[in-house]
């Protein structure tokens, strides 16, 4: 007879996660959850005229993008984690494509490629309409801050 | 001067971000906590922190153009590198950036981030921008 253990953490759910979020930078950039899988998560940032970095072109800045994959890719981990459980970004580098065109959602997605006993290893892209032209690439790695069971 | 770069970015707003004065020659700027700069429980998210270092790094460019120089170039990342080191607090975070080389196209950056101690940064960037002349050829 298996009886549920009512320590075991329910798997991370992201959009229910997004949802009942009242605030907190997430909630400030409106990030809106599109999909998410085993070891990924998709998410999007509706185009915000406050955050743009050049009032004149329009185009998005840098960090609402590096928001959105720290986001997607610390969703990513706890999926592939089992559930939600303390971490901390060690780095992430984003390479720059081309700028997001003004007015577009941009999505990305992150995935959790490796996960060690001490550290999540993260890659993703971002794109605004078609994935097969991206507008970054990103890579990173998560400190584990527990340990994995 | 140094001030323009950050009152004309609407993004420096979203997340408001204020400069504060100068530290080695370049703008030195504070963000104070809002609730909206949030991660997880008690911290400030990376995101938030990443963009307070780009701000710093577009002020710190913009503040070695001469007069009117801002309006005239868009600084646009390519690459961006983040070492977070600790752990931000609900506090004010403060910022500054160095020119580690400006050239005529690229600009290779170093920006740190930090709460009550300068010495103990809470994150780190790198950042290679390209700068481009917006006025027309």
């Amino acid at each position: 007879m298996s009886v549920p253990d009512p320590a075991a953490p329910a798997p991370f759910d992201p959009a229910a996660f997004l949802a009942a979020a009242r605030d907190g930078h997430a909630v400030a950039l409106g990030l809106r959850h599109r999909g998410h899988g085993d070891d990924w998560c998709e998410l999007a940032i509706p185009y915000d005229r406050r955050l743009v970095s050049d009032a004149v072109s329009g185009i998005l800045a840098s960090g609402p993008i590096v928001s959105l994959m720290d986001t997607a890719c610390t969703f990513a981990v706890w999926r592939r984690r089992g559930a939600q459980r303390p971490h901390a970004t060690m780095d992430l580098r984003i390479d720059y494509l081309r700028p997001a065109r003004p007015g577009a959602t941009v999505v990305g997605r992150g995935s959790c490629y490796r996960l060690t006993q001490r550290v999540a290893f993260v890659r993703g892209t971002a794109h605004d309409g078609d994935p097969d032209d991206p507008l970054a690439h990103v890579a990173g790695t998560f400190m584990l801050l527990d340990q994995w069971r | 001067m140094a001030v323009s770069a950050v009152t004309l970015l609407p993004y420096a707003d979203f997340l408001g971000i204020e400069a504060v004065g100068e530290q080695d020659g370049a703008p030195l700027l504070r963000m104070p906590f809002a609730a909206g700069l949030g991660g997880a429980p008690g911290i400030l998210h990376g995101g938030a922190i990443a963009g307070l270092l780009e701000i710093a790094a577009i002020a710190a460019i913009d503040a070695t153009l001469e007069d009117g120089g801002e309006a005239r170039a868009i600084f646009k990342p390519v690459t961006v590198t983040v070492d977070f080191m600790r752990p931000g607090a609900h506090v004010d975070t403060f910022a500054c950036a160095r020119l580690a080389r400006r050239g005529g196209r690229i600009a290779n950056i170093e920006a740190s981030a930090w709460q009550d101690d300068v010495a103990r940064p809470v994150a780190v960037a790198r950042m290679n921008l390209l700068i481009r002349n917006r006025m027309p050829a």
